[in-house]
């Protein structure tokens, strides 16, 4: 176990290592952002100390030697537009998109496993085809959209829910959180509802070709000749089998709901880390794009490193000291 | 005489495919007494597992039973509602399957697959239901049963995982048991050990036992009783030591000649000809016909069944004993 974390974690060091430069020769090849920085009649003394002052006038393998050097103790630079650490920046707004995040995973998960499973057993039973006609919708439907006629209808039409911002925000054992506050939880559901339905139907999907799959493997044969009621099959022979490609793909999409909540965040206003990146790529504000960038990487690769830890616990089949076998 | 434990009359299961309707069991007749096994022989596809599936009621969609009656201990078992059957199945009657790399879920320890057997039919605590599934695993010949208990599947050779599945089997001390090729997938020499050990169980249990197999040899020594099946039919059933002494049903003489033995060394093996019919084009006629040395006209009909001696058999033209001990005799010779 040890051995198998250590190497993962040199293994994640490399690759957050190559997002690094990758990220950081990307970002500055894109726009010039002494232009926005300085007004349009300034003249170029003006240019001249901005450049100095954010260090754009040294070389560019030297830039990126400070960034490298900065990035390992936590400094990815100072926000042209803000004047603060753009990792602060991003920080602040990281528990506004987690918690979004995780709203939508979980609606995934309790809508997803349970609709999969039953379209899995009964795949030709008409619930189970409405269920599935439901997820290409899900597939297929831009995000944007959906979010914009889930606004038209339960804050415009019906005015159940409100439409933007995070609402009023609770405390509950040192975590600020809208989830703890009424206004809150009413503020969540349309956001979290447009972030989770991509999800939800990938959860469908997998659940159900996994049910299918498993209900057709001798072991539940076996399992039904032992005289098991049909709900303890579903229950411990089905669930752990499925939950194994479930978990995983679910695991790494973590990772993508919260690098990609960017849509969801804009059409609800949601004061979360994917606003504060569209604001900053419009204005050029290059050290707090590349610090969201460099702080997805990390969180994308700790997710998957936890994934597999996961998934061992899950799978006896799979052990952590040696190859996976 | 003795009743029965299993009596099955005139069974039709069929599959409703799309290409047609496929009699996998056509109007077969068995039974078995307590403490006795009977060798269900057959090649494969000739509807074996399906006659297992059926006394359990785990025919699975597009197949039905259409017919005829199972009895267990004089309790008709078709028609039976889906919790009754639940409650049978792995309490008085169970199954052993074939591949015991695939009967036991991956995913769940020896000890948690054993204990809900036995919680499924009796509310027992469980640590009571645990000693009596490492208890279960002793008597399969399973050397330090506590350990086994904490394995995963995929920890046990493949003869460990059978005799995990015939001790799951026996768990509830079934009247009795179906056992599905159990041992095609292992290694001759684990094969006799299990084939012994199932023998001991059956005897000392007094379980009545089918023993499907598509390899004579291994029932030789086993069974009691030998129904062979071709094409979704018994062709031929009698007493293990009469059948395999003189064949009556010309399949059943191809069949024995085929099992290698030590008299047929140097020489090539003999095979019967042709292939197993699809069970979608099957009529009247005998389903041997084509590969058959003695069919003529009268083939084309039903074969009538004709008893003697305890004996059935399903042909027009069965051998009589002194026929049957010539070799050559029985069946086409295949072509070299
Ligand atoms: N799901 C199914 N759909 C259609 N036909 C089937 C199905 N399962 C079994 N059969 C038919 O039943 C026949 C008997 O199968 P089986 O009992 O498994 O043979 P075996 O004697 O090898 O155990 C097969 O030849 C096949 O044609
Ligand atoms: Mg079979």
């Amino acid at each position: 176990m040890l051995a198998f974390l250590i190497r993962r974690i040199g293994q994640s060091a490399v690759v957050v290592l190559l997002m690094a430069t990758i990220v950081f020769f990307g970002v500055n090849l894109v726009g010039d952002p002494v232009h926005m920085l300085v007004s349009p009649e300034a003249d170029q003394a003006e240019i001249a100390r901005v450049i100095q002052q954010f260090g754009l006038d040294r070389p560019i393998v030297e830039q990126y030697w400070l960034f490298l050097k900065g990035a390992v103790q936590g400094n990815l630079g100072t926000s042209f537009i803000f004047g603060q650490p753009a990792v602060g920046l991003i920080l602040e707004r990281l528990p506004a998109t987690m918690e979004l995040a995780v709203c939508a995973l979980v609606l995934a998960v309790f809508f997803g496993i349970p609709l999969g499973v039953y379209s899995g057993i009964k795949p030709k039973s008409r619930v189970s085809q409405v269920i599935m006609a439901a997820s290409i919708f899900g597939f297929s439907l831009p995000t944007f959209w959906v979010g914009i006629m889930l606004i038209m209808f339960f804050s415009v039409q019906l005015q159940l829910l409100p439409s933007t911002g995070r609402g009023e925000v609770g405390s509950f054992l040192g975590i600020d959180s809208s989830l703890f506050t009424l206004d809150g939880l009413k503020h969540i559901i349309l956001p979290a509802t447009n972030l989770a339905l991509l999800k939800m139907s990938m959860v469908i999907r997998l659940s159900r070709a996994g049910t299918r799959e498993v209900m057709q493997q001798d072991y539940i044969k076996f399992a039904r000749a032992k005289g098991l009621s049909f709900g303890r099959i579903v229950w411990a022979h089905l669930l752990k089998n499925i939950m194994i490609p479930v978990i995983t793909v679910l695991g790494l999409e973590f990772g993508s709901l919260i690098a990609f909540s960017v849509v969801t965040e804009s059409i609800f206003a949601w004061p979360g880390m994917g606003k504060l990146l569209i604001d900053s790529v419009l204005q050029l504000d290059r050290p707090v794009i590349v610090a969201y960038l460099m702080i997805v990487v990390f969180l994308f690769v700790a997710i998957n490193l936890v994934v597999d830890v996961i998934y061992s616990l899950l799978d006896p089949r799979v052990s952590l000291t040696g190859a996976k076998s | 005489m003795t009743n029965p434990v299993l009596s099955i009359d005139n069974l039709q299961t069929h599959f409703f495919t799309r290409a047609g309707v496929v009699k996998a069991v056509d109007n077969i007749s068995l039974s078995v007494n307590a403490g006795e096994i009977l060798g269900l022989v057959g090649e494969s596809g000739s509807g074996k597992s399906i006659t297992g599936f059926s006394i359990l009621g785990l025919v699975d969609e597009p197949g039905r039973i259409v017919g005829g009656s199972i009895k267990l201990s004089g309790e008709e078992l078709i028609g039976k509602p889906e919790a009754a059957l639940r409650r049978i199945r792995g309490g008085r009657a169970s199954m052993i399957f074939q591949d015991p790399m695939m009967t036991l879920n991956p995913v769940l320890r020896i000890e948690t697959q054993m204990i809900e057997a036995i919680r499924a039919h009796e509310k027992v605590p469980r640590r009571e239901a645990w000693q009596r599934a490492r208890d279960g695993l002793a008597q399969v010949g399973i050397p330090s049963p506590e350990e086994r208990l904490k394995c995963y599947p995929h920890e046990l050779s493949g003869g460990m995982r059978q005799r995990v599945a015939i001790a799951i089997a026996f768990l509830n001390r079934p009247e009795f048991i179906v056992a599905d090729e159990p041992t095609t997938a292992l290694d001759v020499t684990i094969q006799s050990q299990i084939l012994a050990e199932a023998q001991k169980l059956c005897r000392e249990n007094r379980t009545a036992m089918i023993w499907i197999t598509h390899d004579l040899s291994v029932v030789a020594g086993l069974a009691d009783t030998i129904a062979v099946m071709y094409a979704g039919r018994i062709v031929e059933n009698g007493p293990a030591e009469a059948v395999l002494r003189s064949p009556r049903h010309p399949y059943t003489s191809g069949l024995i000649k085929s099992v290698p033995g030590e008299h047929l060394v140097g020489q090539r093996l003999f095979q019967i000809p042709g292939m197993t019919p699809s069970l979608l084009k099957l009529g009247e006629a005998c389903a041997f016909k084509e590969r058959c040395a003695y069919q003529d006209d009268a083939c084309s009909a039903a074969p009538p069944i004709s008893m003697e001696g305890g004996r059935a058999c399903r042909c027009f033209h069965p051998l009589r004993a002194d026929t049957a001990a010539q070799s050559g005799g029985a069946a086409k010779e295949s072509a070299p």
